[in-house]
């Protein structure tokens, strides 16, 4: 597998970068170093801006970065392009929230029902549509994003339209997930989810099933003739990538406290964790983080200097970076950083 | 429920069908040229629908009217977007085409809420108005009259591709570029003619919407995920693909509408997609 370093003549553009390193080298000393730096960073960050604006940023970069990561797993290391992630987000969301409003049952389960329910939804749905490639498979998980949006719309049992309510409870916090003194115990929280997410991408990388995942990525035909079985490989990620997005959304259940199937099962949504991923840079270990890093204090500065006034400017503005971004910079930040650092 | 409504229904399937056909023709024509997915193609719909409007309340022109107008101004802001950006992304991977596109999609869309507002707007008393009866089955004249244009628009669509020289250039190019430059075909032209024709495409179905349908900055969105379904469906780059699946989907949108539940109209559009292209993984008559 060693010679997939050198990438096939028909890979162009940005990918190529990411392609060059089928297993990861040791880390150099100014990697430790800055690992160490970002590690010291934010577990300080808290506890030098403790207003709960300045905190709530980051929990909201923690929890998104998370699916993002999970993106990256299927889209980036798998190749297989995923518009439908809102679903997964949703039924964390939802398993979270409904079971705990409706029977009292700890978010902690709610988070576990809801993974197992997206690895089985991923499994549904990966099965019959693995077979398909490229824009049929992206706009296949585009209309199940969709379906799911109005399902969970429609069904009364869970809320329909209004959504879920969850009860504020103040008595046990760990519990219930619900931290009403100080966003101190989310931030930890959310960094924790997110820090064993990278380390679990971070092993990926370097084992084995992640150079099946990069092998199928890059010729599928090929990893096949090797006799990788491209549909199990291609579960997985897809199941690592649910598992992700739905401990996201439980997350957000519980800070948001008020879920509806327009802040979870939404296009925007699985979009946003698209753009976060491709922002910093796809199929890359820390690009998920860096892209939710940089778009999420951007949409909160743009909403602050325009919003309100119901023109859309920041929407524009949001947009047209986008479009920007994805034209003339398309490698993502990471790869930036990697050309100007010289490696 | 007795057969007329059910005729009804299937005639206003059909009328929402050519519409639907037309709107995905010219996604599937820029598809079939680069293989890129337009994710910015509802928005294209929406501003045509919008400039029909503008042009009603500035100067008092019917959509009917303005028509050539409108088309051939959208026409202009797909070759734009042609040379602005997606000649810089013609070769970049498939997300970032996505990404690109979608980019636009939003720019587009708050664009349209910074200068129209995010407000409701309708074309009052339009020149096509009223309705028709036809052996106890009402049509709506703005309705008829929009899926007639979008039907000639179609056609002329076909027959521009298949019996003139530029549409012969434009197979070629949709075929092999190398080849087709090879021949002294400038594909780049191609390529801004195909974004030009395919928004001018989606402008015709726009503007006649626009004689009976709201306009809202978000107008566009469901009638370019139905377009993706139909190009998906009929299969990517394929023109008479998209009429097929459009109507199929018209049809099917109508019907179900009518006999499950109004609101599971699209799931049930959804779902016909995916069962197709699990059968059929490049559409009905994908050659992608």
């Amino acid at each position: 597998m060693r010679s997939t370093s050198e990438p096939p003549s028909g890979v162009q553009g940005p990918l190529r970068e990411a392609r060059a390193e089928p297993l990861r080298p040791p880390l150099t000393r100014g990697q430790w170093i800055a690992l160490v730096a970002v590690m010291v960073f934010v577990l300080v960050y808290p506890h030098v801006f403790t207003s709960p604006y300045a905190r709530h940023i980051l929990v909201m970069i923690f929890i998104y970065g998370l699916a993002a990561q999970g993106w990256n797993v299927i889209a980036g290391y798998c190749g297989q392009i995923s518009l439908g992630q809102a679903v997964f987000f949703g039924i964390g969301a939802y398993s979270a929230a409904f079971l705990y409003a409706k029977w009292g049952i700890s978010p902690w389960v709610g988070m576990a029902v809801g993974v197992a329910l997206s690895v089985l939804v991923a499994l549904f749905i990966g099965l019959p549509t693995f077979r398909l490639r490229g824009h049929y498979f992206a706009i296949a998980t585009l209309v199940i994003g969709e379906i799911g949006y109005t399902l969970v719309a429609n069904w009364e049992f869970v809320g329909g339209a209004t959504g879920v309510w969850i009860p504020i409870d103040r008595d046990s916090p760990w519990t219930t997930l619900q931290f009403h003194e100080s966003k101190l115990p989310n931030y930890y929280l959310a960094l924790g989810f997110l820090a064993a997410g990278t380390a679990i991408v971070a092993w990926l990388e370097r084992s084995k099933i992640g150079l099946y995942f990069r092998a199928i990525r890059e010729d599928p035909d090929a990893a096949r003739s090797l006799g990788v079985n491209i549909t199990a490989y291609k579960l997985v990620a897809l199941s690592i990538s649910a598992a992700f997005t739905s401990i996201a959304g439980s997350q957000i259940a519980q800070y948001v406290l008020v879920i509806d199937p327009e802040n979870t099962f939404l296009f925007l949504i699985s979009i946003l964790i698209v753009l976060m991923t491709m922002l910093g840079g796809l199929g890359t270990l820390w690009g998920p983080i860096v892209g939710a890093g940089v778009l999420f204090p951007l949409s909160e500065l743009t909403r602050v200097w325009f919003g309100g006034t119901g023109g859309a400017q920041d929407l524009m503005i949001y947009g047209a970076l986008i479009l920007l971004i994805s034209v003339f910079w398309p490698g993502g930040l990471v790869s930036l950083v990697r050309r100007l650092v010289g490696r | 429920m007795t057969s007329e409504i059910i005729i009804q229904t299937i005639v206003s399937g059909l009328l929402m069908g050519f519409i639907y056909a037309l709107v995905a023709a010219g996604l599937s024509l820029i598809f079939g040229l680069m293989e890129i997915v337009n994710f910015a193609h509802g928005e294209f719909m929406m501003l045509s629908m919008y400039l029909a409007f503008s042009l009603w309340v500035g100067f008092g022109l019917d959509p009917i009217v303005s028509l050539p107008v409108c088309v051939m101004l959208m026409f202009l802001v797909g070759v734009a977007t042609h040379y602005g950006i997606i000649r810089h992304i013609l070769h970049a991977p498939m997300l970032v085409q996505i990404t690109a596109t979608f980019g636009l999609a939003i720019f587009l869309r708050s664009l349209a809420q910074f200068i129209w507002t995010p407000n409701y707007f309708s074309i009052k008393d339009p020149i096509v108005t009223g309705r028709l009866e036809v052996v106890g089955i009402f049509i709506g004249v703005p309705q008829i009259v929009a899926s007639a244009g979008c039907l000639l628009a179609f056609a002329a669509l076909w027959l521009f591709i298949n019996r003139t020289e530029t549409g012969m250039a434009l197979q070629a190019t949709s075929q092999d570029r190398e080849a087709a430059s090879l021949m002294g075909i400038r594909t780049d032209r191609i390529y801004a003619l195909g974004w030009g024709i395919g928004a001018a495409c989606v402008a015709v179905a726009g503007v006649l919407v626009s004689n009976y349908y709201y306009i809202f900055p978000e107008v566009g969105v469901i009638f370019a995920l139905i377009a993706y379904v139909t190009v998906a469906m009929g299969g990517f780059g394929s023109i008479l693909g998209a009429l097929v699946a459009g109507v199929l989907i018209g049809l099917v949108e109508a019907l179900g509408g009518l006999l499950i539940d109004p609101a599971y109209k699209y799931p049930i559009i959804f779902s016909l997609y995916l069962v197709i292209v699990i059968v059929r993984p490049r559409g009905i008559f994908g050659r992608y």
